[in-house]
């Protein structure tokens, strides 16, 4: 590899994030996403390593399955690619998947997320299996009978929206009982996409009594709230009484339409309390890792009814604005969301930080989320048309300079 | 006042001065249907597409009476409720609405919400006949018109809903539209067929939750009692339709409760014997029909408003 020098003044240099959660839709949904498009969507957003999670057609259940995505993965060349693989064969939450084959193969930790292990004994059997090796769980925490049809958070916009809603109990119900398992078997747990303020709560407790928790929040869970559904479009530092004012929130913040699929995510945006709790444990470090749930799906699956399209946010590309914003609101300091998505996400994987692998960020330069400004597949984002600020300016992965973006006419010094 | 709607979606952003327009509008149309030739030509050449994707006869033939009244052309389309099961997209439909030309795009669907997606996507004003859980426009304005009628000036009036309230249109659109003329509004029924927000305190302004209904009539002026979905018992929201009946249904001992005279609505179709019972709903007191037939006049009204012209003299 021949050596370049890039020019990185003015630019903040990081380590390369790492996703613990992202969907790649690859095999089986290839019109939303490919790991081709999804691996140099990461590399926009900073990410250099991103987990892919196994809820794709057929699940990624067997070794042959997890060795095809390490090779799909190579040949992009783009963000390294990690696969996960299923907790139970086929997703079907009946029955273990090979775990110890599925990590021989290179599988970087088990979920079925998209669902929970609904089958409280069945997950217990996997944590102890997993306990064996050490391998990491990371599971969706829902009460799939609580959540029932809703589609939205339950709460007073629900109501007045006449929406079907998943209150937050479906999560913390969930929680409680995935932290009774995980005392019970001495196993790691990773509790992906957490939500609700109930939920936070019963994480920090698990973890001062020395349980093996972990956590990860979305950026859009830490920016957005139920209102959004309902066609507000503030962030949730952008309310009144709420932190200092944000450089972007000198505009009133525009209306859109209600009922706007691209809103529709699973766990659903909460309140502003949740909100306000997410950043909490974020600063107190019940929250280990940001992760992105980048759900990218093809406009057929969100140019429908409100309650009949996919669930799903495509974020890889605009985390790394959000959590900015909260940053500037004065909600967290700026080492402690690197770290979140940096050595946080590391620890929950129990892998060293790559050491090769570099981002420069340009915090300040404003930019448009456009369709065509998105290089993954999946336009589905309620920020189309917002212009936010903070972009990925270089992506080092491995010492190979895999991503320079065009911004500020920024020109590598060197030649390749 | 100016009237600048160009759809009607929902009435929860509507002011009290847009809520009396359309109200005295809906007083000249009730001139109009009174005339030995019910027809008026200030939608001649005007097309209404009557979208109805969901099953009704009641609102769908009241909206072709009150076009037709106007002299417009209608067109009928229905669909299947879900459509995406069955391969057909409301975005393909809409497509197809918008090809057609209409003037005007009434809709009923299942899924709330389902009538912004449509107004985003045609040239058409679109007028919801009922969405999902969400709003019934016609009938919250139908019923405002009604109670006037019955009560005159709505401002200190308290007016009792109850029943399915979490899974009404039709409550969200009377709540809408009463309050801002300066109704109260009780709202009874059954814990787990109320918004849980709503039961905690976080209601919407201008209304209270009273899970007893004796108390919730004690003076009350008026009652609308909600149509139960046998269906509610199944999805283990409500012991049995004998208890719910007991308990929630609207009885001549129970009507008693209210002031001397005050009506009871409901906006059909009913069971009787489960939510109403068949002496109060066919009793003296009772409003529902007047409701069918205001409901053909505020339709005029906002048809009128949305794409007619001025003249309203006989052709």
């Amino acid at each position: 590899m021949q050596r370049r020098e890039l020019e990185a003044k003015g630019y903040l240099v990081t380590p390369g994030f790492i996703d613990l959660h992202a969907h790649l839709r690859e095999p089986g949904f290839e019109e939303s996403e490919t790991i081709v498009s999804g691996a140099q969507a990461a590399l926009r957003g900073g990410f250099t390593t991103i987990c892919a999670m196994p809820n794709t057609e057929p699940a990624i259940d067997s070794p042959g399955l997890v060795a095809e995505v390490i090779a799909r993965g190579s040949v992009a060349a783009a963000a390294r690619v990690l696969p996960i693989a299923t907790i139970t064969r086929a997703r079907a939450g009946r029955e273990l998947a090979d775990l110890m084959e599925l990590a021989s193969a290179g599988a970087i930790a088990f979920s079925d997320d998209g669902s929970p292990v609904a089958d409280a004994s069945l997950f217990r059997h996997a944590l102890e299996y997993a306990r064996m090796k050490d391998l990491l769980i990371i599971e969706h925490a829902q009460d799939l009978t609580l959540s029932g049809k809703g589609v939205m958070h339950e709460g007073s916009v629900s109501a007045r929206l006449g929406l079907p809603g998943v209150p937050a109990a479906a999560e913390e119900s969930a929680v409680s009982r995935d932290i009774a398992l995980a005392e019970m078997t001495g196993a790691r747990v990773h509790l992906t996409h957490i939500s609700t303020r109930g939920a936070i709560a019963s994480i920090r407790d698990a973890k001062a009594r020395g349980l093996r928790v972990t956590c990860d929040v979305t950026p859009h869970h830490l920016s957005m709230t139920e209102d959004w559904v309902a066609g507000q479009r503030g962030f949730a530092w952008e309310r009144e009484g709420h932190g200092r004012e944000a450089p972007l929130a000198r505009k009133p913040p525009a209306r859109a339409v209600p009922y706007d699929s691209s809103t529709k995510v699973n766990p659903p945006l909460r309140s502003s309390s949740d909100v306000r709790a997410l950043w909490e444990g974020l600063s107190d470090g019940t929250v280990d890792a940001i992760a992105t749930d980048h759900a990218p799906h093809a406009s057929i699956r969100k140019d429908v009814e409100f309650d009949q399209a996919a669930f799903g946010i495509s974020g890889l590309e605009t985390a790394l604005s959000l959590v900015l914003g909260g940053v500037a609101a004065g909600w967290c300091d700026h080492d402690t969301v690197i770290r979140a998505l940096t050595s946080g996400p590391a620890r929950v994987l129990g892998i060293p930080l790559p050491t090769e692998d570099w981002i420069a960020i340009d915090p300040d330069i404003a930019w448009t989320v456009t369709a065509e400004s998105l290089t993954s597949m999946g336009k589905n984002t309620p920020l189309l048309g917002r212009t936010l600020r903070g972009r990925v300016v270089y992506a080092v992965v491995s010492g190979d300079v895999r991503y320079e973006g065009g911004l500020r006419g920024a020109t590598p010094v060197g030649s390749r | 006042m100016r009237w600048s709607r160009r759809h009607v979606l929902d009435t929860d952003d509507w002011s009290a001065e847009e809520i009396e327009a359309v109200l005295d509008t809906t007083g000249a149309m009730v001139e109009v249907l009174s005339r030995p030739v019910r027809r008026a030509p200030p939608l001649r050449g005007r097309t209404v597409v009557l979208f109805f994707a969901e099953a009704s006869t009641r609102t769908r033939v009241s909206f072709e009476l009150a076009a037709r009244t106007l002299s417009a052309d209608v067109v009928n389309i229905s669909a299947s409720g879900s459509s995406v099961e069955k391969g057909e997209s409301l975005y393909d439909t809409v497509r197809t609405l918008q090809a057609l030309g209409g003037d005007v795009v009434v809709m009923r669907h299942s899924s709330s919400g389902a009538p912004y997606f449509v107004s985003e996507r045609t040239d058409a004003a679109v007028i919801n006949a009922g969405d999902g859980w969400h709003a019934h426009p016609t009938q919250g304005l139908l019923d405002a018109y009604t109670l006037r009628g019955a009560l005159g000036d709505l401002a200190t009036k308290r007016i009792v809903i109850v029943g399915d309230v979490v899974h009404s249109r039709v409550a969200r659109s009377d709540i809408n539209t009463l309050v801002p003329l300066g109704a109260t509004i009780t709202l009874s029924g059954p814990p787990t067929l109320m918004p849980s927000a709503w039961r905690c305190g976080q209601s919407p302004a201008g209304t209270t939750y009273e899970p007893d209904l004796d108390r919730a009539l004690d003076g009350a002026d008026a009652v609308i009692a909600l149509r139960l979905q046998k269906e509610r018992q199944e999805g283990g929201l409500l012991p049995s339709l004998r208890e719910y009946a007991r308990v929630w249904g609207v009885t001549e001992a129970r009507v008693a409760r209210m002031r001397p005279g005050a009506p009871v609505m409901h906006p059909g179709p009913m069971n009787e014997g489960v939510e109403i019972d068949a002496a109060v709903a066919h009793g003296a007191r009772s409003l529902v029909e007047r409701q069918v037939t205001n409901g053909v006049a505020v339709r005029m009204a906002l048809l009128y408003l949305l794409v007619g012209t001025p003249s309203l003299e006989a052709s």
